[in-house]
């Protein structure tokens, strides 16, 4: 059973203020999509909204954070065939028109593509604090040299998967804070085919960010460790990525580890 | 030491030994860490019948001071222990939010089926 349709998933916890605008402009922009609203332990009627206004809704019992949001709109895209799948934010701040962007990407033959806010040709608009900026260049640095790529926009939250990359991430994907970051990582050294696209972010609609700033840099040091201790051996990459030369075609067993 | 401390100190293992049993036979205890506790249990009851034990120990390797040999011990039991628990809540943490997954599935398909919303349980 394959379904060509594109799916949408949308983590959302507590964001009935947004979330019905931006399905709206997903079911007028772009039609031949379908959409998940995962809600993710949510106390007010986000659920409810999204059930009625038509999409598939996944309600967690109670909140996991967002990496256990989309690793539940993964299984759910395998279960029923989905050979794409794009991750979507349910504060408005993604573009649907952008969507067709990042499925050209993959259609490319890459397994992740992400929308990044400052590749070049990207968005000139999106504003961050000097301090933010600071840490996502820690986090670039990092990155660039635990995979060996320089990537733009490592934290960025609109991604595109394959259906070898959704298999793979609807059993491992990482459930930590800013699991964007490790999760791309971890796809690089699996092995995976990762890629940049610029997209514009527009502001957020609704909803507040959704954590406070001491916090934040308590989760942004533990990402770093996570970053540092974990991630696959090099070795394993190597194997992986031999495996993947070997038989493209078959990358999707690989990742049932 | 004397024969009050020394009194003291069986009873209190004795009391030990007696809880671990209690918690085991009213089934609050899984089997796997009984075993662990009651190990512990005997451990001090045996310190506590033969405190020139620890003596022996600690001249063997080089300690100078028995009680240290003791808290050393303690110490390090407590330590890995710690480690042991914070291994098995990870697992614990995976296994429930797995099944929060599978059920945020269950009841997607559920209610696809039944075309309306599963009213909210208690969350």
């Amino acid at each position: 059973m394959t379904n060509r349709r594109p799916l949408v998933i949308i983590p959302a916890y507590n964001e009935e203020e947004s979330l019905p605008a931006v399905l709206k402009e997903l079911a007028e922009q772009t039609p031949g999509y379908d959409v998940l609203v995962v809600s993710d332990g949510s106390t007010d009627r986000t659920a409810e909204l999204a059930r009625q206004s038509g999409v598939h809704v996944a309600t967690l019992p109670f909140n996991l954070g967002i990496g256990g949001a989309l690793r539940t709109g993964f299984a759910f895209a395998v279960r029923r065939g989905y050979e794409r799948a794009v991750q979507f934010d349910a504060d408005g701040q993604h573009d649907p028109l952008a969507v067709q962007d990042l499925l050209d990407g993959l259609d490319r033959g890459a397994d992740m593509v992400i929308g990044s806010r400052f590749a070049e040709g990207g968005a000139v608009t999106y504003e961050v604090s000097t301090i933010r900026r600071r840490a996502m260049r820690v986090l670039q640095w990092l990155v660039k040299v635990l995979v060996r790529h320089r990537f733009t926009d490592t934290s960025s939250g609109f991604r595109a998967f394959s259906r070898p990359m959704l298999e793979y991430f609807a059993h491992s994907y990482p459930v930590e804070y800013m699991d964007s970051v490790e999760a791309l990582v971890q796809a690089c050294n699996a092995g995976f085919r990762v890629e940049e696209v610029p997209a514009n972010m527009r502001g957020r609609t609704g909803g507040a960010p959704s954590t406070r700033k001491l916090k934040l840099v308590y989760y942004y040091v533990r990402l770093l460790v996570v970053l540092l201790v974990s991630t696959t051996s090099r070795s394993q990459r190597a194997r992986r990525t031999a495996q993947r030369d070997g038989d493209a075609e078959s990358d999707s067993e690989s990742g049932q580890a | 030491m004397s024969t009050s401390a020394h009194v003291l100190v069986i009873v209190l293992a004795a009391a030990v030994i007696a809880f671990i049993i209690h918690l085991v036979r009213s089934r609050r205890l899984r089997a796997k860490y009984s075993v662990l506790w009651f190990s512990i249990g005997l451990g001090l009851a045996v310190l506590a019948v033969f405190p020139d034990l620890l003596v022996w120990v600690s001249d063997l390797f080089g300690i100078g001071y028995p009680p240290a040999t003791f808290m050393l011990l303690a110490l390090s039991f407590l330590l890995v222990l710690a480690l042991h628990f914070s291994w098995e809540l990870s697992r614990l943490e995976d296994r429930t939010r797995a099944l929060a997954e599978e059920y945020a599935l269950l009841r997607e398909e559920v209610e696809e089926r039944l075309g309306q919303r599963m009213p909210d349980g208690s969350g």
